[in-house]
């Protein structure tokens, strides 16, 4: 009776010039990564379906009248994939262009090396370009929503929703540029349906989404990576077993995620294992 | 309230506890346990080890016990949640553990979650169970409460508090009345079919109807789509194990699986939820009176001769005290000094107050604890020790047998030392030259003695993240569902049908006492609270009584009014919180907060005479206004 995934097929993908071999199913992402070339992604979440919703993993597929998303356009038999081609990398500028002139990206990692890499300049649109700066939400202990960094990918929404966690607390409210991620009736998160897992945090590519820990820190200037150690451990709570990242600064627990490819979480935890460490 | 981090021992010197060196302490532990040993004998001892704690801890003090007192009382918080399932299982199967895995969950067609309010204890296992609703399994949900789980059912089975048997029994009959159950797997694969099916007989819809509260259309549904899934998975948690006849609850679902061949295939099998991080390999690694590691029975010869040969010293032929008879002993006078490793049955216990008073009747007690608890301020000897999950090195194992390892993120603070560390030293104290360079040595030593274990080397572990036992070899993953024996040809020893007899909670409701209490957990907290008050929860407001608008109403309440909750054994106070969930009569209340509210003054020390776990989920109790 076991489910014996039916055995995928190899199908083979030029990258760049360069013949690679993927299973049938394999994201161009995929192809790409396994071709070793680094592509940009931010709405892109290894434990989430694909919203195609930034556009700054676009690549050039031969034949194909416009730009593909790589990270949910699936490779096919004989494809040809431009990842770095003059379209690509023109659009790939644009896109961060936008992004940054918009949003605070301070804290997304790798922006910053993406906008060298590609040249964008987000002061070109002027002073007066505008922008979704707004102080940070501030309404509870453990985290905090600082939608001035929120570039609208959706990967909060869909792990608080039908993805994962299935509390539905937050959503998409507003149209166009007015958009925002919303608790119901933009409620504070203490009077939502927010059951504090941080499962949205642990999918926030820009930092938008951050534990208090953190946002503390950096606020009082104390927050350095380089000086963390991460550790995964088991939690110590129910028996389910949750794989757990403890990352330690000065012999303190500063932070902690999970593994996204772990077999009991898929990255997920609950209010306890996420932030019940306070005891030691 | 939030505890501190004990970080230094502490002996009690004229009646008061005091800082300490190690030397002084330890020097302290090991001279009481010598005295009772040489004036009471090996048995006047007793170890609680630690559910929190390691499998290389939990082995090396079931180890203590046996070799350096010369005991089997050794035993764990396990008796107070899942040592029913453990019993029930291993009298049926031979083995001890849940027979899936969380991913076959995911891949089921019928979900029944019976006692479980897993949405909100076990939060990241019901993430597998909405995977599969999602996919279109069906789930139901038995419970007293319409809990978080039962939002998510199909269909909600609201039984009344301690009618699982008539239910599962009704379930029984229907199943056979309409021919679903499973001919061939009951000829092949078990016993007892016969006298089963007459047992059950009586309970026919309607009465089962009358005495559980649950309209008959919804359990011939379940029953009906349990025994037509091509694959289903049956979860519980404490509210089929926390009663007086808990291992007849057990034995009433694992009946059900057998009736319908559910057991032995992937997608198909028996799960309870433990509740603590290392519940599973605390059994495992025989920190239970009848157990040596590797579930291993004390009572085979065969067995306790490859024990004593690799530790040396004989072994006691005889099972040892349990939790509930040792502190039974404790007030015989029988037992004269206790080892608690990581425990708070001050807290914990059912019937909270006679605990006490046990404790205070025993000549030597030690504490080993990361916090200065209700029960080590009752200490002679006070040692501080390391937060197992995150400042010492090991492995846990999971509800689904996976054992995954521990790893040193922190040091810990002050004086605290780690577990083994201090075991081994007491050890030496009383003559028995032990050293350990390491958890990984202790995990080795387990290997070479459990064959379950034999082929998890800390190297595999992490390559896999994981690995669930049994896993005999090192060069193979066993399939992640147990008993897959009972569809072979010759499936070995059969699965026996238990004939149970339906027994009402002990603590009858009457016009004294007419509310049925019954306990549990809450997301953001934990147990006694000892280490989820360490954080700001948002959601956390305090101990409350939970009752219906109904009641409610009836009683004239209003939310955040503060009422009297008196049992038979004792009162306490607490306000009121409406939760519609409720049915009228059945109210609610957790243990987190026995500081505040000690919610088992109320509960009552009726136990499981098989398997020792009190009925916790059941009290009778009387709400009146303060003013």
């Amino acid at each position: 009776m076991i489910p014996l995934q039916p055995p995928r097929r190899l199908i083979d993908v030029e990258v760049d010039g360069e013949a690679v071999r993927v299973p049938e199913g394999s994201t161009v992402l995929d192809a790409c990564r396994t071709a070793g070339k680094d592509i940009p992604t931010l709405c892109y979440g290894d434990t989430l379906t694909p919203k195609n919703a930034c556009r700054v993993c676009v690549v050039e597929v031969e034949g194909s009248r416009t730009l593909a998303p790589a990270c949910s356009r699936k490779a096919e038999a004989g494809m040809v994939v431009g990842t770095d081609t003059a379209r690509a990398r023109h659009s790939r500028k644009v896109v961060l262009e936008l992004l940054a002139s918009s949003t605070d990206l301070s804290t997304t990692p790798m922006a910053k090396e993406w906008m060298a890499d590609y040249g964008a300049d987000p002061a070109r649109f002027g002073e007066e370009a505008a922008t979704v700066a707004q102080p940070p939400k501030v309404d509870n202990d453990l985290y905090v929503r600082d939608y001035g960094k929120c570039i609208l990918c959706y990967k909060c929404v869909d792990a608080c929703g039908e993805q994962w966690q299935n509390s539905f607390a937050i959503s998409v409210a507003g149209r166009g540029f007015d958009a925002t991620i919303s608790t119901e009736f933009d409620v504070a998160l203490t009077d939502s349906a927010c059951v504090y897992c941080g499962n949205c945090v642990e999918v926030c590519p820009t930092g938008a989404l951050s534990f208090k820990t953190e946002f503390d820190m950096r606020a009082e200037g104390t927050w350095d990576e380089s000086e963390q150690t991460t550790t995964t451990t088991i939690c110590s709570y129910c028996g389910v077993g949750c794989n757990l990242t403890l990352h330690v600064q000065d012999n303190k627990i500063v932070k902690v995620t999970s593994p996204h490819d772990n077999p009991v979480t898929h990255g997920n935890l609950c209010i306890k294992g996420r932030f019940g460490y306070g005891y030691v | 309230m939030s505890y501190d981090r004990l970080t230094h021992p502490l002996v009690r010197e004229d009646g008061v506890l005091r800082r300490a060196s190690w030397d002084e302490a330890l020097d302290a532990a090991a001279r009481g346990f010598l005295r009772n040993i040489a004036r009471h004998g090996p048995d006047s001892f007793a170890m609680l080890s630690c559910a929190r704690s390691t499998n290389e801890m939990n082995y090396v003090g079931q180890k203590f016990t046996r070799v350096v007192v010369g005991t089997n009382n050794v035993d764990s918080c396990n008796r107070t949640c899942h040592a029913p399932s453990v019993a029930g299982l291993s009298a049926v199967f031979g083995s001890g553990g849940g027979t899936s895995s969380y991913q076959e969950v995911e891949d089921t067609d019928v979900i029944i979650m019976w006692g479980s309010a897993a949405r909100n204890a076990h939060p990241i296992f019901f993430h597998h169970v909405l995977k599969a609703i999602h996919k279109g399994a069906r789930m139901f949900a038995v419970d007293p409460r319409r809990t978080g789980t039962a939002q998510w059912a199909d269909r909600w089975l609201g039984l009344n508090v301690g009618t699982d048997i008539p239910l599962a029994h009704a379930i029984a009959r229907e199943i056979i009345h309409e021919r679903l159950h499973n001919e061939t797997f009951i000829r092949r694969a078990t016993t007892g079919f016969e006298e089963f099916a007459e047992q059950v007989e009586p309970w026919t819809l309607s009465v089962a109807e009358q005495v559980t509260g649950v309209p008959k259309e919804a359990i011939r549904e379940l029953a009906h789509a349990y025994a037509r899934a091509d694959r289903a998975q049956l979860c519980w948690t404490l509210g089929i194990t926390e009663h007086h006849n808990a291992t007849d609850n057990v034995r009433a679902l694992i009946n059900l699986a057998l009736l319908t061949g559910h057991v032995g295939r992937y997608g198909s099998g028996l799960s309870p939820l433990r509740g603590q991080n290392n519940v599973q390999g605390g059994g495992d690694m025989g920190a239970i009176p009848n157990r040596l590691p590797g579930f291993q029975d004390i009572l085979d010869p065969e067995i306790r001769q490859r024990f004593e040969n690799a530790w040396q010293v004989p072994i006691q032929p005889r099972y040892g005290l349990n939790l509930t008879q040792m502190l039974e002993a404790m007030a015989e006078g029988e037992l004269t000094t206790c080892y608690l490793i990581g425990e708070n049955p001050v807290q914990s216990e059912a019937d909270s107050l006679a605990c006490v008073k046990r404790l205070s009747m025993l000549d030597h007690l030690v504490v080993q604890d990361i916090f200065l608890t209700k029960t080590a301020q009752m200490a002679d000897v006070v040692l501080p020790a390391s937060a197992a999950w995150c400042e010492s090195e090991g492995t846990f194992t999971n509800s689904e047998r996976r054992v995954q390892r521990v790893r040193k993120a922190l040091d810990p603070p002050g004086e605290a030392r780690d577990d083994i560390w201090i075991m081994c030293e007491i050890a030496r104290r009383m003559g028995h030259d032990w050293h350990y360079d390491g958890a990984q040595e202790v995990w080795d030593e387990l290997r070479r003695l459990s064959p379950a274990h034999t082929g998890m080397t800390y190297r595999r572990l992490e390559e896999h993240q994981g690995i669930q036992w049994p896993c005999p070899s090192e060069d193979a993953i066993e399939p992640p569902y147990l008993h897959g024996r009972l569809w072979k040809e010759d499936p070995g020893p059969r699965a026996p049908f238990a004939v149970l007899e339906h027994s009402p909670p002990v603590d009858l409701l009457d016009e004294e006492y007419p509310f049925r209490l019954t306990t549990g957990r809450r997301l953001d907290s934990y147990n006694t609270g000892v280490q989820s008050s360490g954080f700001a929860s948002p959601l956390r407001r305090g101990e409350t009584i939970e009752l219906c608008p109904e009641d409610a109403a009836q009683l004239g309440l209003a939310r955040g009014e503060e009422v009297r909750i008196s049992s038979r054994r004792g009162t306490v106070v607490a306000p009121v919180h409406i939760d519609p969930a409720l049915r009228p009569g059945l109210v609610f209340m957790t243990m987190h907060f026995p500081d505040e509210v000690d919610t088992n003054a109320l509960t009552i020390e009726a136990t499981c005479p098989i398997a020792g776990t009190a009925e916790f989920k059941a009290a009778a109790v009387r709400i009146e206004k303060v003013s």
